[in-house]
């Protein structure tokens, strides 16, 4: 368990049959930081996201998240195909089978990473306060006897999941809309649920998909403060894919920057500001042409 | 403007020609035909009438939604809202006193309706039964499940199949049957459940005929197409046959004269109860964690995952409930008509409790248990129209999904109040 990095990703390779939408991505992610992914359109961030959150299963390389006091290795617990060795120790075969037939994204969620998606995806025919609690899921009482003879034990649970969801709900500043339908929303209000629903799993290190995007300036500079006030109060690492360079280099620890499937700087937004290569892959180069701003 | 004024005759004239013109395709094959033997007669009389009504009716239509009055209704209908609607925090329904009323007069009716009526309200409280149960699967958790007869068919044969081979009775059957559907329900659901939509749906048709053709073909466990005999249910011990080989019967002990109407009325107040218990339990698992898991994958199976939910086994959930449900109502079914056999159990059933959600509204009850009714009961008082039946659910049908969409009863959201948030 590493104490310093939450996450590690290390020589991640993803192919889809013969396109290479990743090659050998390498970073770490500091504990408590906010970092960044950046890249041209098509240089494979949302892929890398979809690998760290289990949605893809990578095709090489290791992705270990150290949260919740354990390690766990995101790739191992999507399910991976037997191996010869594991016909030789059944120990190693029942929790290849185990993670086979029961594994899958959810695992990861549970380990302590949530995220967003870039297209907004919220349970559009429930209200926002049900959008909440299903994602407490994890934390409420499921036992079907107690909730069907309404025990004590199962109203102490539901309570306090409608105090968590007011919180969250007073931090998004949607506490006015708690019962409309989620869908009805405007698209603002919706990326703020989003992210409160996120927040709910109750994570260390929350992935926002271009959070951003379709936000007015006045709306990103709240959302700018939202995520101070996620990684300042409740010790989250966020890890955000962002195209607005200005709310980027504003609220980043460390960049990590993308292109054609490989990393080609990583560092502080300063050392990323002035990186050639960096501007190089934003504005097109030729091959060698050493470019400034 | 006067109300006649603005009327375009030619317009109605056109709809009224076109919709005679469809009438005639449709009825004249159906009605216009009839067979005789080997040979058949063309009953053109009947036909004539039935597109002479369409017509005018059409035109008369038309007519009216050229008036005043009919241009603002159809607007008042074309503006009504019919989607999710959330409830206020504070919201008490104005309809609870019908609650009570409605158990009353149940418990009343097997006193004052006749036998007849008695049991075709069993059997469409059967298929109240059945409606929640697919309700869960595909109203709920939005899994198109066309195979659902084939637990209820299970349930059946398990009551008759328990009573000949192991002596069961009713009443240890009927947990027991519930269970025995609730595994099968897994068993098919967990290779499969990964599947959803359309493919889901195919699995499950394949499933409901596999059941129904091992239960034909099986002869010498199930004895094929001749079916089996199902028990009747006992009454603390007491059997409400005539004469029984062992023991006193029902009407015996009582010192009463014998009536067979007395079991329908016992199955019917258990059955009464059952559903009520049914009720109870899914009116409580929708405000549950797992109920609102449910909702959640019907919206977005992508984003239950990103949110720690294993979909596998929330899918899994609903469709052991469901069938669970389905199996009880097989219970029911097989002792109320004291014999099972594979043709109760054919796809046509499957589709009829499929529009019985459909037409109820997905994920409401109260609409569910309307549509059950209408749909059973319906068809048993216009015996006359029994042909028919077929066509007439076609029209009901399309008529409702122009009208109400989603359903008779508009689903709504349970509201919560406001208070200050803490997080621990």
């Amino acid at each position: 368990m590493s104490l310093e990095h939450i996450l590690k990703v290390e020589n991640l390779v993803m192919h889809f049959g013969g396109i290479k939408a990743l090659n050998d991505v390498t970073f770490n992610i500091k504990r408590g930081s906010v970092s960044a992914l950046i890249g041209p359109n098509g240089a494979g961030k949302t892929t890398v996201f979809n690998c760290l959150t289990g949605f893809y299963k990578a095709t090489g390389g290791d992705i270990t998240l150290s949260a919740q006091n354990k390690e766990t290795s995101v790739i191992k617990v999507l399910g991976e195909p037997f191996q010869a060795t594991d016909f030789l120790s059944p120990f190693a075969f029942f929790r290849r089978l185990k993670y086979k037939m029961f594994g899958g994204s959810h695992l990861v969620n549970r380990a302590g990473l949530s995220r967003t998606f870039q297209n907004i995806r919220l349970f559009k025919e429930m209200s926002v306060v049900e959008n909440l609690l299903v994602a407490q899921h994890m934390r409420a009482n499921r036992s079907m006897l107690a909730g069907v003879l309404n025990t004590k034990s199962y109203q102490k649970s539901e309570e306090e999941a409608l105090d968590r969801v007011f919180y969250w709900l007073g931090v998004v500043d949607l506490v006015d809309s708690a019962n409309r339908l989620a869908g009805e929303l405007s698209y603002g209000q919706q990326r703020r649920l989003e992210i409160a629903r996120a927040m709910c799993t109750n994570p260390e290190i929350i992935c926002l998909d271009e959070p951003a995007a379709g936000l007015n300036p006045s709306e990103t500079e709240a959302l700018t403060k939202m995520i101070r006030v996620l990684r300042d109060e409740h010790n989250t690492t966020v890890l955000l894919i962002e195209h607005d360079m200005g709310m980027v280099m504003d609220i980043s620890d460390y960049i990590v920057v993308l292109d054609h499937g490989e990393v080609i700087a990583k560092g502080g937004p300063e050392d990323i500001r002035s990186n050639p290569k960096v501007i190089a892959a934003y504005l097109g180069a030729e091959e060698g042409e050493e470019v400034t701003l | 403007m006067s109300a006649t004024a603005g009327i375009n005759y030619k317009k109605s004239v056109i709809d009224a020609l076109v919709a005679g013109f469809m009438a005639l395709i449709v009825f004249g094959p159906i009605v216009g035909v009839v067979l005789d033997g080997y040979s058949f007669n063309a009953e053109f009389g009947k036909v004539a009438w039935m597109v002479a009504v369409v017509v005018i009716g059409r035109f008369a239509i038309s007519c009216f939604f050229q008036t005043e009055k009919g241009i603002a209704m159809a607007f008042r209908h074309a503006n009504n809202d019919e989607g999710v609607a959330v409830r206020l925090p504070d919201h008490k329904s104005k309809l609870l006193w019908v609650v009570p009323l409605v158990i009353a007069i149940g418990l009343l009716v097997p006193f004052i309706a006749s036998k007849y009526v008695l049991t075709v309200i069993i059997l469409g409280l059967i298929y109240v039964l059945l409606g929640l149960g697919l309700n869960i699967v595909v109203g709920l958790a939005g899994l198109l499940d066309l195979g659902f007869v084939g637990f209820y068919a299970i349930g059946a044969y398990g009551l008759a199949l328990g009573y000949e081979n192991l002596g069961l009775g009713f009443w240890s059957m009927l947990p027991i049957a519930a269970l025995i559907a609730a595994m099968a329900g897994a068993i098919l659901g967990f290779p499969v459940l990964r599947m959803h939509g359309d493919y889901l749906a195919i699995v499950t048709l394949g499933f409901g005929e596999i059941i129904r053709l091992i239960l034909t073909n099986w002869t010498s466990l199930t004895h094929g197409p001749n079916g089996i005999s199902a028990p009747l249910p006992t009454f603390f011990g007491l059997e409400f046959k005539r004469r029984s080989r062992d023991g006193e019967t029902f009407h015996e002990f009582f010192n009463i004269p014998y009536d067979s109407a007395y079991k329908y009325m016992f199955i019917y107040l258990v059955l009464f109860a059952v559903v009520w218990a049914v009720l109870f339990i899914k009116h409580r698992l929708v405000k549950m964690p797992i109920g609102r898991a449910w909702e959640a994958l019907r919206e977005d199976e992508i984003a239950c995952r990103s949110l720690g939910l294993n979909h596998v086994l929330v899918k899994l959930s609903a469709f052991m409930i469901g069938a669970s449900t389905a199996g009880l109502a097989g219970v029911f079914f097989a002792t109320y008509q004291g014999f099972v056999n594979p043709s109760s159990f054919t796809f046509f059933e499957s589709a009829l409790i499929l529009a019985i959600v459909v037409l109820g509204g997905m994920g409401s009850t109260l609409g569910v248990v309307i549509a059950a009714f209408c749909l059973t009961v319906l068809p048993e008082l216009l015996r006359e129209f029994a042909e028919y039946r077929v066509l007439m659910f076609g029209i009901l049908m399309v008529v409702m999904m122009i009208w109400k969409p989603r359903g008779i009863v508009r689903v709504t959201r349970t509201g919560f109040a406001a208070r200050k948030g803490v997080v621990k």
